[in-house]
């Protein structure tokens, strides 16, 4: 009898187990249809030509390209994130793995140091050499500081950070510098970076402090004047730029220059320039992390990101088309169609954002573990500089206040009660 | 009465290896990073807490504000609700169990969208010729969205409790010569403690602990304790700091839902 | 005056609650993209909605974890229900129901940090590179339904009458059969309603899935949080009022068959 009892128990359990298991099973079919290879992508937000409103479908030409090309199935898992930082966190917690990342160069720089990436073969990536533009890559590149000879990294695109304000509601006389976003006439009206480096990066550029300084009295200073620009600003956002932007919500804000053009489509009243004590260039670059299971498919992703073959949508010239983000390829560049689409958004687009030569721009670089724990504690202390104004604690003591009362009346009146 | 057979010993098996695994285990890898640095044992993380004294103050602060706010407004609405013919009553609690049901993000976005500088309701402001209302971005605006998203919780559980008041109680005080406001404080509030009670708690423990109304309504310029953990383990991944001020958070939680236990038994203990 | 100052109140209330709502469903059929600005209705950001394979994936994903993890939380708050409530040791059942309330108790993202923290040290331990996903979405919703599903199931159990097991048994019924063919049918309306307690809990849940999740296993709620922190696409909208619709129909639909079974009843009864 007890027997029974136990293999029916035990039964049980399995049932449910089993249930479970073809729960998941089932799912994880549903997800991948067989042979299917899944390379998981995980780049910045608005970063590629994604098929809305009538453009490409950079991901999605991709894999008809690679059925055509090699016969197998690739589904591409694409998600996003809104800044190195948070790229990092995810990358570092290790349970989440990706096949290919699409980081900035100082970024790139820390996670060759910390042996996280993996060097390419660019047998698979032969549009490199074909396409790229020789100062971004080949023996003779000048931006390919971050990863000398590209080993770990294709470039993707770069630009320089500026600063997007509104006509209506900005003055012309004091637009030029950085100084704007520390103008107490646009209170509440000025947007910052929500992210350390960049954050730090525009105080230090309004104060002519080294970007890559080693002197923390100098990183500091840089976060004594975020700590005094913060009850100007409205608010600390990233991609959220977009929609306050173009919505008119806010009047000011510095942000990366290609994003300036996808705003200003939407609502042209908008303006930008890039401040005369010097800005920050930047490179994006597509890397595999040495985690990633599917290398080869993941370098051929990067070819095909470089590729203007028009049958499958010249993902290059559309991924530049859809970002407006310079584009280190040749091709691109040269493309008279993609000139002419770059200056019908505005007159002068191809122009500024191309414009390196005349900007005084400097680049992230790589710090110390000591300085990147420092800037994070640094930005730690930036947010939680929290003012708690007397209104709330008045508020809170009035509060506080009647719920004692309150209780000690009941309770007197209790003990009395209970005292008849 | 018979011994419990192995079957039904066995029944609850499940649940409590699920429970240690993942309940019990989480817990102590909180406790354990809360009290190590690279692996080793270190209270060098409680000492990272006074830095976030302010943001301590000012989450508890928002919390009983928004709280106090929603037992204000919501309680004359339960009890509104709870006083009209049974048909309306019926479409009420579908009016009110809506935006509980909806997900928090599309209504805080919504309420986001409509009052930001450039929203609809400053547009109209303005095409009225009237200033702007700066909500989004200051204190006022993350109280009003944790207001505005949680008031369902704190009306729902009042109303169920009004509802379930015997009526004759309300009408024996009447009798016994108190006028409205004594039969309010002296009949109706203490009998309904209990759903205010529930109603507290379901309002002050994620109005505490949210990061999504501070980081939309806030702008991500009002730093609450909800957006720090959220910071500390998906951007700065600095999860030794983080668990601190989890376990710190949950004590807090703790201790003010304790204390609002308390309170439903005095109040019950008042009119009894 | 009285009344109309209550019903006056109560208009003022419900209309700012819902006014956030209402123009997010308006401006949804709004031509141009804009939330300030209303240029024209049409139907293109429905369109956009349905082919957006992104959205679409994540309902799909929601909806099989939603099912997943409410069959298997009320599976084993069934069984735990009927383990507790035969267990005579007092304290293991107080520490068993305690210890369960856990996550009810906790605030989301405390629950949501500390399973991540669980899921990071167990996939550096076991050198799993690709470890956050389906998998671990599916345990932390399981986790935080437990608690409801076993609320909503445990009263049954006591209202059952413990004789009926017994005498089941005294008839020859092992106690599993007994359980299968006298207890479980009176139970069944607390497992229903501990399956649908389970499935909107985690169709709903945004905070503990944000910290569990990998991007590659997006639910819905998560697919409108990475919307609303990157440039909204103006098919949230209409996704937004969508979801609004559903769950309005759905209320509806619960509160109207809900007072005509009452009706049946009373009928019956009468």
């Amino acid at each position: 009898m007890k027997n029974i009892k136990k293999i029916i128990s035990a039964l049980l359990l399995l049932a449910i187990l089993a249930a479970s298991c073809c729960c998941l099973f089932a799912c994880d079919k549903a997800n991948d249809g067989g042979d299917v290879t899944t390379l998981y992508v995980y780049n910045w937000g608005e970063y590629i030509s994604d098929g809305s409103e009538d453009s490409v479908d950079s991901n999605e030409q991709f894999e008809k390209w690679y059925f055509d090309t090699f016969g197998e199935r690739v589904k591409v898992s694409y998600s996003t994130y809104s800044s190195n930082e948070d790229m990092y966190a995810k990358l570092s917690g290790g349970a989440v793995s990706y096949d290919i990342i699409v980081p900035s160069d100082y970024m790139i720089e820390r996670l060759i140091k910390e042996d996280k990436l993996a060097p390419l073969n660019y047998d698979n990536i032969p549009l490199a050499k074909e396409n790229l533009d020789s100062e971004f890559f080949g023996e003779n590149a000048k931006y390919d500081y971050y990863d000398e000879g590209s080993v770990y990294s294709v470039p993707y695109f770069y630009g320089m950070i500026g600063i997007i304000y509104n006509t209506d509601m900005v003055d012309e006389e004091d637009i030029g510098s950085w100084d704007i976003m520390w103008n107490e006439k646009y209170k509440g009206n000025i947007l910052q970076f929500n992210n350390s480096r960049d954050a730090l990066g525009t105080a230090q550029y309004k104060l002519g402090i080294d970007v890559n300084t080693d002197n923390e009295a100098e990183w500091r200073r840089a976060l004594e004047e975020l700590k005094a620009q913060k009850n100007i600003v409205q608010g600390y956002v990233m991609d959220e730029i977009f929609n306050k932007m173009e919505g008119g919500s806010a009047a000011i804000a510095a942000y990366y220059a290609g994003d300036f053009l996808a705003m200003y489509e939407n609502n042209e009243s908008l303006d930008f320039f890039y401040p005369s004590e010097g800005t920050n260039l930047y490179v994006d670059a597509m890397c595999i992390p040495k985690t990633s299971a599917n290398k080869t498919v993941a370098e051929r992703y990067i070819n095909f990101m470089l590729s203007i073959d028009e049958k499958y949508g010249a993902p290059a010239i559309a991924n530049a088309e859809y970002t407006y983000y310079a584009s280190p390829n040749a091709k691109v560049v040269e493309s008279e169609e993609y000139r002419d689409y770059m200056n019908e958004i505005k007159d002068d687009a191809f122009e500024k954002m191309y414009d390196l030569g005349h900007v005084e721009a400097t680049y992230y670089e790589n710090l110390t573990p000591e300085k990147l724990a420092l800037i994070n504690e640094l930005w730690e202390e930036l947010k939680s500089d929290i003012d708690v104004s007397p209104t709330i604690y008045i508020i809170c003591i009035v509060i506080v206040g009647s719920l004692v009362g309150f209780v000690t009346f009941f309770g007197i009146r209790k003990r009395k009660r209970n005292n008849y | 009465m018979k011994k419990g057979s192995l079957f039904q010993k066995m029944a609850a098996a499940p649940h409590i290896v699920w429970m240690v695994l993942f309940i019990v285990a989480p817990m102590l890898f909180v406790l354990y990073f809360a009290f190590t640095e690279d692996g080793h044992f270190s209270l060098s993380n409680i000492s990272t807490l006074s830095q976030y004294g302010n943001v301590f103050v000012l989450s508890i602060a928002f919390a009983l504000i928004a709280t106090v706010i929603c037992l204000l407004i919501g309680y004359p609405l339960a009890y509104f609700m709870a006083r009209s013919k049974p048909k309306t009553q019926k479409l009420l609690m579908v009016l009110i169990m809506l935006p509980m049901w909806c997900n928090l993000l599309i209504r805080t976005y919504a309420l986001m969208a409509l009052l930001d500088n450039g929203g609809l309701l400053n547009s109209f402001l303005e095409s009225m010729g009237l200033d702007k209302l700066r909500i989004v971005g200051s204190d006022f605006g993350v109280i009003l969205g944790m207001v505005y998203d949680f008031l369902p919780y704190m009306v729902l559980p009042i109303f169920t409790s009004i509802t379930k008041l015997d009526k004759r109680y309300i009408e024996a005080a009447h009798d016994l010569g108190c006028n409205n406001i004594q039969t309010m404080t002296k009949v109706v509030l203490p009998l309904t403690a209990s759903g205010i009670v529930s109603g507290v708690t379901m309002v002050f423990v994620p109005s505490i602990s949210t990061f999504y109304i501070s980081q939309k309504l806030g702008a991500g310029k009002i730093d609450l304790i909800g957006d720090t953990i959220e910071r500390l383990f998906q951007n700065t991944s600095t999860y030794n700091v983080g668990a601190v001020i989890s376990l710190v958070m949950m004590i807090l939680i703790l201790i003010s839902v304790w204390i609002m236990n308390k309170f439903s038994d005095d109040e019950g203990g008042v009119i009894i | 005056m009285m009344k109309f100052l209550s019903k006056f109140y109560m208009f003022i209330i419900f209309a700012l609650l819902y006014a956030p709502i209402v123009v997010l469903i308006v401006f949804s059929f709004n031509d141009g993209g804009s939330l300030s600005e209303f240029t024209g209705i049409s139907l293109k950001w429905y369109g956009e909605l349905f082919r957006d394979e992104e959205a679409l994936t994540a309902l799909k994903n929601s909806l099989i974890l939603a099912v997943c993890s409410s069959v298997i939380a009320t599976g084993i708050a069934t069984f735990a229900a009927l383990g507790l409530h035969h267990m005579r040791n007092k304290y293991v059942k107080g520490a068993v129901k305690s210890v369960t309330n856990i996550p009810m108790m906790n605030p989301d993202i405390v629950t949501g940090v500390s399973m991540m923290l669980l899921f990071v040290a167990v996939a550096n331990f076991i050198g799993a590179k690709q470890f956050f996903g389906f998998g671990t979405m599916l345990i932390a919703h399981t986790t935080f339904n437990l608690p409801y599903a076993l609320l909503s199931i445990m009263p049954r159990f006591n209202q059952l009458d413990k004789s009926l097991s017994e005498a089941a048994q005294d008839l020859g019924c092992t106690p599993a059969r007994a359980f299968f063919s006298v207890e479980l049918p009176e139970i069944v309306p607390g497992i229903v309603s501990a399956l649908m307690m389970s499935f909107t809990l985690s169709l709903d849940d945004f905070v503990i899935s944000h910290f569990v999740s990998s991007p590659n296993f997006q639910t819905l709620p998560l697919y409108v949080y990475n919307q609303t922190v990157h440039n909204v696409k103006f098919s949230m909208y209409a996704l937004c009022a969508l979801i609004v619709a559903i769950i309005l129909a759905i209320l509806l639909a619960v509160n109207f068959t809900g007072s005509v079974n009452k009706k049946k009843k009373r009928n019956g009864v009468a």
